[in-house]
């Protein structure tokens, strides 16, 4: 231990001031083009095929036909609105990993809706119901952490994260409780027969009321989070506490308040899911978003309109990592390590961002 | 006095960003001497020593021990060359205990606390520490933090020691008590280097101090050559006038009365007790007392930041209205009253301005909820945050810099720059100057003055003794939650106030 | 039945003690780990591709050496989990990226690798069914002590189990030993108190977050090898291991990061994870809801734990925190 080194540190690093906009973005865009290369490598040691055939596969998995760039849009969409319903709980600092379990009860209550109420009452009523009834379930749902984090500080993270698998269960429980046919433990499309409680489609596109719900909320946080009051009270909350508190920002509340709407947003997105997609529920109707959409938010630095850049570059990343799989006979998990392997680049990029290396070998030697 | 170089700096260059925070430093420290360095805040002392101690690398320049070229990247390497830092902000790990604290990243021989705790006794024994091994950091006190870190690096063999701003957390009984140990060590060959920007500390302790100015080295000298003045001018490197102008107070106006005002703690000590006095507008009170004390919760508590018991009373009168109870309003109704609260907290922004945020949000801070609707006005903040910048010499970018990085001393100008603009009936400040450079501070002195001038009723909670006695027209010194007195500002002695700070209310609450 | 239940419990906590005793030592020394569900699978699927290939090269089953059977897999699974640990450190500590989102990024990776091999696998045997099955491996594995089966209530509840389960507890003791009484185990604790005190006192943080990090990995990752080698018989079915990685991390709230009381919170675990068996009676939907048991439980500790606020019983205080010795 006593040993004395004898020379200077190879790499020394310090932090940036600030990097022009172009440059950090540059860096990221160079970083998702080395995830591509390295993803590429790796296909192509498992397939056999020339990397350009993958990336051609890739981009013809995504954009292929009408109905792909359908698909892609739907799971751009999806996955945006539970980034945009965590986006602010993030820009608090309160670590919402639950949305999840949000989206899943917030489809959950309009499933419930669906199946109890259809048929029964006059289908717009329904609708209006169900919409209620999901924003409201997934709300109360987000609220409960935040409750206990504003009142004795619960560590959140944790917290949120439990409450996703109470909500799995909770999902299974009604699965069963609802099965249709009998044994089958699967609730089964919904209201076939009549489409009760069916969001509407709008002309002959499946998918476009919940892509243009999305962009509606993408437009109404980058509001909410640069130009209203709530938004500005959130952020002196995230940035610090204590400052909060001593300009009389009552803390507690904007925790609870800002949980609530990401909780509500992350019942829309049930609602979306259940009512206008899948017309049924199971325990993976949520499909990891609430986990993607945790890193779509972080790499966009919390703004909405970056956020739909990162929600397309997973898309597309997840739905080009499909087709492969499907093309090269691998299975289907593939997208799930391609996708890892972008996001280990794209998180690591952002160190080149706020810091500076320094290479010492260029200096002359001290004696 | 020995002659022999225990340390020796040469063209010592460190940038950080753009900032440079030293530039082409010397430095020679003896075997067996005290060494002062001495600068302002923001000189560059503590950035120095960090590169001493392994916290920073130098970007260019040498350093050697024992006259032999050292390479100090870690604090590691520093303690291999037997040289250890006590930093202001202590680094002790809380759940801790003492000894646990002390070992922390020795790795030689048997792990056996024991042995460990006998090799420690030796030392408290040797320079006569006074404390209890087991105790874990969370509990202790300031002083006895400091003890513990200076135990830990003496445990380290270090022969020479770092103190960075050792006093400024300590009474003036208990720097006394220090200053007797660093004599011991000094005369047991130990090197000593002080960081520090006290004047009187200086000529009372060290052999030799060497004054930096601005990051730069600007000289070193004798200490029994060196007068107060003499070393103020180096300091500053113009002539300064020590005094700060103190205008009689004219027309004071009852504005505060506070009776039987208590407070306690969630752990169930009382943070304040029975406090009672009164506050007038045109004059300024100062407040004085060692930290923790109780001061930050007599200010959070007229602005409504803390629970205070049901008996206690802090009656405002305003002019408009019949006199108010604020215990019991909301810290937002109370701001809307008129009374205002500019705290700088250690970390400087942590409370009253959020560092990521521009200038311009921040001026919001206090306003954003004027108006109607639920968006922001931008406008009024944006013309405030440039009146500021521009009447009280700001030095930023633009309006919408980040605070987080503009210097210390401007930061603070963004602060009190924004809490005199709502133009309060009753001002507190805490800690406004701290970090800043003198002449920084004296800006703020004066604004300080001016408001009085204006009529506003003052609370100054300030950490320097001189300061306090120069600035205020009330002091009241408050001991462990109680009042121990309220003297002149004309009259009051640094001595007199020391003994009030300390005296009697030997807590004991430890015994129980 | 009370010795059955017993039993199962134990068996069902051994993956989840080898997952929170791996998070404790992870989480002690500052690092958050969310990816533990995903080291957890890439452990048990590297061990599933070490047994594949070695009982592969295998004429007949009767030639497998007991010692290659296990040391094999056993390799290969710490050598999946370390590069998870590596990923991760390099990741947060080297390039101080958040550690919340590197560690669900690497579950997402974690699961989808051990999915993908372990699909690859199946797919390259021809099964009729979606698993893979490794009986010869397992069979080692799962080799009890003797007298487990003479001795009764006693066998059943102390012996009868595979040498993974004993290793599990006694890694778990060997960590609590560790953390309170060594030299190394202050250093690390103080590196995720204090990161900045513990430099400062010459103890290298980045060495101590990465080896902490990816000895707790490797601990982690046994847990997924003893699911599939010895609670699953050596067979491995796509998501087979489920979300027991996260369970793990509810553990170590619940052990109040005390690796000693996670052996008993394991057990606990394990016996609310499969209680809704032995409860007679019990319709098939009310089963699911008794499965959310243990998370509900967690919750309810980590709220009780919030109230009480006791400085002793937090997490350590770095906790999710990356550190940068200039930072201003």
């Amino acid at each position: 231990m006593n040993k004395v080194k004898n020379h200077e540190p190879l790499v020394h690093i310090s932090k940036r001031d600030s990097l022009p906009m172009y440059k950090s973005w540059a860096i990221r865009g160079m970083a998702i083009i080395a995830a591509l290369i390295v993803a590429g490598i790796i296909t192509m040691l498992l397939t056999g095929e020339n990397p350009l055939s993958v990336y051609l596969t890739m981009i013809k998995g995504a954009f292929g036909t009408s109905r792909r760039i359908w698909s892609l849009l739907q799971g751009l969409a999806m996955l945006l609105c539970v980034s945009l319903a965590v986006t602010p709980a993030f820009k608090m600092r309160f670590w919402n990993i639950g949305a999840e379990g949000q989206v899943l009860i917030g489809g959950l209550a309009t499933a419930a809706c669906m199946i109890t109420l259809g048929n029964k009452i006059p289908n717009a009523l329904l609708i209006i119901i169900m919409i209620a009834a999901s924003i409201v379930s997934a709300a109360i749902w987000a609220l409960i952490p935040a409750f206990f984090k504003a009142k004795f500080n619960t560590n959140e993270t944790l917290f949120t994260l439990m409450m996703n698998y109470v909500a799995i269960q909770l999902v299974s429980y009604f699965e069963i409780l609802w099965e249709n046919p009998k044994g089958s433990s699967n609730i089964g499309i919904i209201n076939q027969a009549t489409h009760a409680g069916w969001l509407p489609t709008i002309g002959n596109f499946e998918y476009l009321l919940n892509v243009l719900v999305v962009l509606a909320l993408t437009v109404f946080m980058y509001i909410y989070l640069k130009y209203s009051k709530h938004g500005y009270e959130l952020t002196v909350v995230g940035e610090s506490e204590n400052t909060a508190r001593y300009i009389g920002i009552n803390v507690k509340k904007v925790i609870m308040r800002t949980m609530i709407l990401s909780g509500a947003i992350c019942g829309i997105a049930g609602l979306l899911l259940v009512g206008g997609t899948n017309h049924t529920i199971t325990t993976t109707t949520a499909g990891g978003r609430g986990f993607t959409a945790i890193m779509v938010s972080w790499l966009a630095k919390f703004n909405p309109i970056y956020m739909i850049l990162t929600a397309f570059l997973i898309s597309f990343m997840q739905a080009g990592a499909g087709e492969i799989s499907t093309v090269f006979g691998l299975n289907e998990s593939f997208s799930d390590i391609i996708t890892g392997i972008i996001l280990f680049f794209i998180i690591g990029c952002e160190f080149f961002i706020n810091y500076k290396m320094h290479f010492r070998f260029s200096q002359k030697e001290v004696r | 006095m020995a002659e022999a170089l225990a340390l020796e700096l040469k063209g010592i260059t460190k940038t950080f960003g753009g900032v440079v925070a030293n530039k082409d430093v010397d430095l020679k420290v003896y075997k067996g001497e005290i060494l002062s360095i001495l600068g302002e805040n923001g000189s560059g002392k503590t950035t120095l020593m960090n590169m001493v101690s392994g916290i920073y690398y130098p970007d260019s320049g040498e350093i050697l021990v024992d006259g032999k070229s050292a390479v100090i990247s870690s604090p590691k390497d520093a303690f291999a060359y037997k040289i250890g830092m006590i930093h202001q902000h202590f680094k002790l790990v809380d759940v801790f205990t003492a000894t646990q604290n002390i070992v922390l990243g020795i790795k030689d021989g048997k792990f056996n606390i024991k042995a460990v705790e006998k090799k420690v006794q030796d030392i408290t024994d040797k320079y006569g520490f006074n404390i209890d091994l087991n105790k874990k950091i969370y509990e202790m006190s300031v002083s006895e933090k400091q003890t513990v870190e200076i135990i830990k690096v003496l445990y380290r063999g270090a022969d020479i020691l770092i103190l960075d701003e050792p006093t400024a957390v300590l009474t003036p009984q208990e720097t006394r008590k220090l200053f007797d140990i660093l004599r011991k060590m000094k005369k047991d060959g130990k090197s000593i280097i002080i960081i520090t920007h006290k004047l009187h500390e200086v000529l009372e302790i060290s052999d030799r101090v060497t004054i930096l100015r601005k990051g730069e080295y600007v000289d070193t000298v004798d200490t029994k050559d060196a007068t107060e003045q003499s070393l103020t001018e180096m300091m500053m490197g113009e002539k300064v006038d020590l005094n700060i102008t103190r205008e009689e107070p004219k027309n004071l106006v009852e504005r505060l009365v506070v009776d039987n005002l208590t407070v306690i703690k969630h752990d169930g000590t009382v943070a304040l007790d029975s406090i009672e006095f009164n506050a007038y507008g045109g004059e300024i009170l100062g407040v004085a007392g060692i930290s923790g004390c109780g001061q930050k919760e007599l200010l959070e508590s007229i602005a409504g930041l803390q629970t205070t018991t049901k008996k206690s009373s802090i009656l405002y009168k305003p002019d408009d209205l019949g006199p108010q109870q604020l215990v019991g309003k909301t810290p937002k109704e109370i701001r809307k009253l008129g009374v205002a609260l500019s705290f700088v907290p250690e970390d400087r922004l942590g409370m009253g301005l959020v560092g990521n945020m521009d200038i311009i949000d921040n001026m919001m801070l206090r306003s954003y909820k004027s108006g109607k609707g639920s968006f922001l006005n931008r406008k009024q903040p944006k013309s405030l945050a440039n009146r500021i910048i521009k009447n009280l010499e700001v030095v930023t970018p633009s309006a919408s810099t980040p605070v987080r990085q503009l210097s210390g001393g401007n930061v603070q100008k963004v602060l009190v720059g924004r809490e005199i603009s709502s133009e309060p009936k009753v001002l507190m400040v805490a800690y406004p100057v701290r970090g800043l450079d003198i002449n920084s501070s004296y800006t703020i002195y004066n604004l300080l003055s001016e408001q009085k001038k204006k009529g506003t009723a003052i609370i100054f909670v300030g950490e320097d003794l001189d300061v306090l006695i120069e600035l205020c027209d009330r002091i009241m010194v408050i001991n462990s939650g109680k009042i121990t007195g309220i003297v002149d500002g004309k009259t009051a002695t640094k001595e007199e106030i020391g003994l009030l700070m300390t005296k009697s209310v030997e807590r004991d609450d430890n015994n129980e | 039945m009370i010795a059955t239940i017993i039993q199962r419990a134990i068996v069902q906590g051994i993956p989840l003690l080898f997952g929170s005793t791996g998070e404790i030592m992870t989480e002690k020394s500052g690092n958050l780990n969310l990816g533990i569900p995903g080291i957890m699978y890439v452990g048990g699927i590297s061990g599933v591709i070490g047994a594949f290939l070695y009982e592969n090269s295998l004429a007949a089953p009767e030639d497998a050496n007991g010692f290659l059977a296990i040391l094999i897999p056993l390799l290969c699974s710490i050598l999946g989990s370390l590069i998870m640990g590596l990923i991760y450190c390099f990741l947060t500590v080297t390039l101080r990226a958040n550690q919340n989102v590197t560690g669900l990024a690497m579950t997402t990776f974690g699961v989808g690798f051990g999915n993908f091999f372990g699909g690859s696998l199946i797919k390259l045997v021809d099964s009729d069914v979606p698993s893979i099955t490794l009986t010869t491996t397992s069979n080692f594995f799962r080799a009890t002590l003797p007298f487990a089966e003479t001795t009764g209530w006693f066998g059943k509840i102390f012996l009868s189990y595979g040498f993974l389960a004993y290793a599990a507890i006694i890694i778990a003791l060997g960590c609590s030993f560790f953390l309170n009484r060594t030299r190394g185990g202050l250093h690390l604790r103080a590196v995720g108190e204090n990161p900045a005190t513990a430099d400062a006192a010459g103890i290298s943080v980045v060495k101590t977050k990465y080896l902490a990090t990816c000895i707790g990995s490797v601990i982690a990752g046994f847990g997924g090898l003893y699911y599939v080698m010895d609670y699953a018989n050596g067979v491995w079915s796509n998501d087979g291991f489920g979300d027991r990685g996260w369970l793990a991390i509810a553990l170590v709230i619940f052990a109040i990061w005390k690796p000693k009381t996670s052996i008993f919170g394991s057990i606990l675990f394990g016996g609310l994870y499969i209680i809704y068996l032995f409860i007679p009676g019990l319709a098939l939907r009310t089963q699911e809801l008794f499965k959310a048991l243990p998370y509900v439980v967690t919750i309810i500790v980590l709220i009780i734990v919030s109230i009480r606020s006791k400085k002793e019983n937090q997490g350590p205080q770095s906790l999710g925190l990356s550190y940068f010795r200039e930072e201003r």
